[in-house]
């Protein structure tokens, strides 16, 4: 009895100085960028697109203005829950889905090949320490494992037998980080009481900040102007 | 002089300007990377990889591979050839080594059987050719030192290719780029000496000389525009795109404003599907200093084509052939613009490598020709015989 009230005394404690909450909002994209250009695809990889145009994604908006796509972080965080699962990127109809992903150091980055042919996967990194790799990926192949141990953003995934084919990861030295949704919203979760700086940024439109308070989480949304 | 022999040269030399032409559309198309493993192609021997996956940049990188080994076998004869009969015994030793080879890897479960069989094959076709040829004698102790060369370069050229795949060393690709030319150069230069045209020039009498002073200037010349094809590989294989996107103007300026604010602008402005990398100011400075190396390379082609007429006059074979140069610079320089107004298209930027191959060739022989032939010296016997008996070293 006596060791049951000491550890809900502990937890309780701990409850009380430790909160922590989500970091939502969404970034909403301002101003009109140049259309998106139409990619000149080979004609195998046009009908596994089944006569739809496939397209560059700069910009990827809703009606609304929800700007998808975009990497947002607080910067300078430490910690964060370790992630176990590793992100998946799949490339389906010779394109990269999702097109702008998060991970965190030697966090597996899953690549999987759902296309009835070969493609190469060759992570191009910029940063000392993140190696490059070329792999050759047959149709129907296992998925193929990739680990970065150096903090980088957009890291570029390539296929160089279907040179349009890219795909973006942005690798944090943290877990207090996300890429927005189709309608620009985000969700940072679990992050630890305080002030932080909270950072958006777009492949294209470039990088915003603000500074936000979580006292339990916070809410904050965010322009990206069109460049 | 043996008309097949220089036949054999030249058919060598058109093959290497293809090759050179395909590595123009392997870059330009992005395609370097698109099989991973060397020397097998996704896991074939590159000979047996089915026609079915050529696809994409596999296209471009695969047939690359696949000129870069018929011209490495054309060098080889060539090589064998020009050096005789002693060559006949390195023939035979190296199918020897070839074919323990493959009897060696036939006992490994990891080597496939079409390497096997290749390296079988290849060592056992070579093994029984070498007791039958070469027979003749060597056809100069130069030349055939030149097609030993031709053969080292050739072997050092598909090993650089092969590691710049395997190391995924980008660096390695401007070396690779740019010994392709001098390998080129060296190939088309005995096609020059083994024909009959060089033996009548050799024997025949001596027409104007041209002075030691414009035959380094045309050497210099021609070191330029290898400087300039040099840049030009150190750009292509930068793998950035365009830096520079516009002409004349760059960036809108006489000379670009390259500083980080300026480069986050560029970078953000520009939306090709191919998605280059970010350019960097480095990249920037490298594309202007190519522009200013054309200019150059234009004023001094320009002045070897003014000199040689003045000197030895517009009918002289030299001048003739220098007004042919400076048509090529001028085609190279309306290419080198397209390229820009056509962002990088690639077509267009790969026949901008195949004038500037053309053009290297071009001052290269002219240069040899005024050196050796038209140099004003003594008229030496002729060296270039048929078959003579091996003599001591002596020019060409």
């Amino acid at each position: 009895m006596k060791s049951l009230i000491l550890t809900l005394t502990a937890v309780a404690i701990v409850a009380g100085t430790a909160s922590a909450g989500d970091v939502t909002g969404k970034i909403t994209l301002k101003g009109t960028p140049a259309p998106e250009k139409e990619i000149p695809v080979d004609p195998t990889c046009g009908k596994l697109q089944a006569g739809k145009k496939v397209m560059t994604r700069f910009y990827v908006a809703d009606s609304t203005g929800g700007l998808a796509d975009c990497v947002v972080y607080l910067e300078g965080a430490k910690g964060g829950a370790a992630a176990a699962a590793p992100v998946v990127i799949d490339q389906k109809g010779c394109e990269y889905l999702p097109y702008i992903n998060s991970a965190q150091v030697n966090q597996p980055i899953r690549v999987l090949n759902s296309d009835p042919l070969m493609h190469n996967v060759h992570p191009t990194p910029a940063m000392d320490g993140n190696k490059e790799q070329n792999k050759a990926q047959m149709a129907g192949g296992a998925p193929l494992e990739f680990t970065f141990a150096k903090a980088e953003k957009f890291l570029r995934f390539k296929c160089d037998v279907h040179p349009w084919m890219f795909s973006y990861v942005s690798v944090f030295d943290h877990g207090f980080h996300a890429v927005s949704g189709k309608d620009g919203s985000f969700k940072i979760a679990g992050v630890p009481d305080g002030k932080y700086k909270l950072v958006v940024e777009h492949r294209k439109g470039g990088k915003v900040e603000k500074d936000i308070e979580v006292k339990g989480g916070a809410k904050a949304d965010l322009d990206m102007a069109a460049k | 002089m043996n008309p097949w022999l220089h036949r054999f040269a030249v058919l060598t030399a058109l093959a290497t300007l293809v090759l050179v032409g395909i590595g123009g559309l392997v870059t330009s198309h992005g395609a370097g990377m698109a099989v991973p493993d060397w020397p097998n192609s996704y896991g074939y021997n590159m000979f047996t990889f089915p026609v079915s996956m050529w696809v994409g940049g596999i296209l471009y990188e695969h047939s690359h591979r696949l000129a870069g080994s018929v011209v490495g076998f054309l060098t080889l004869v060539l090589a064998l050839w020009l050096n005789g009969r002693p060559a006949a015994k390195w023939l035979r030793w190296g199918s020897v080594v070839v074919l323990a080879l493959g009897l060696a890897a036939s006992t490994s479960a990891k080597v496939k059987l079409d390497n096997v069989l290749f390296l079988v094959g290849t060592g056992g076709a070579g093994f029984a050719i070498s007791f039958f040829w070469p027979q003749i004698e060597p056809i100069s102790q130069r030349l055939a030192r030149f097609g030993l060369l031709a053969l080292v370069l050739v072997i050092v050229q598909g090993v650089l290719g092969g590691l710049r795949v395997t190391a995924l060393a980008d660096w390695l690709g401007i070396f690779h780029g740019t010994l392709a030319q001098c390998f080129l150069v060296l190939v088309c230069a005995i096609a020059l000496v083994t024909s009959g045209w060089w033996a009548r020039l050799k024997a025949g009498p001596q027409p104007v000389p041209v002075p030691a002073k414009l035959r380094n200037f045309l050497l210099v010349t021609t070191l330029l525009i290898l400087g300039q094809l040099a840049l030009g590989a150190s750009m292509r294989h930068q793998h950035a795109g365009l830096a520079v996107p516009d002409f004349p103007l760059a960036h809108g300026k006489v000379w670009p404003v390259a500083d980080a604010a300026s480069l986050e602008a560029y970078n953000a402005a520009r939306n090709d599907h191919r998605e280059f990398k970010p350019i960097t100011a480095g990249q920037i400075h490298l594309h202007m200093a190519h522009r200013v190396g054309a200019l150059i390379v234009f004023g001094h082609v320009l002045g070897c084509l003014l000199k040689l007429r003045r000197t030895v006059g517009g009918a002289h074979p030299l001048a003739r052939g220098a007004a042919g140069w400076f048509a090529l610079i001028c085609l190279q320089f309306g290419l080198g613009v397209w390229t820009v107004w056509s962002n990088k298209a690639a077509d267009i930027a790969t026949l901008h490598v195949i004038v500037g191959a053309a053009s290297l060739v071009t001052g290269a022989l002219l240069t040899l020709l005024a050196a050796t032939v038209w140099n004003g010296h003594s008229r030496a016997a002729p060296v270039v015989q048929e078959h003579p008996p091996l003599a001591p070293a002596a020019g060409l």
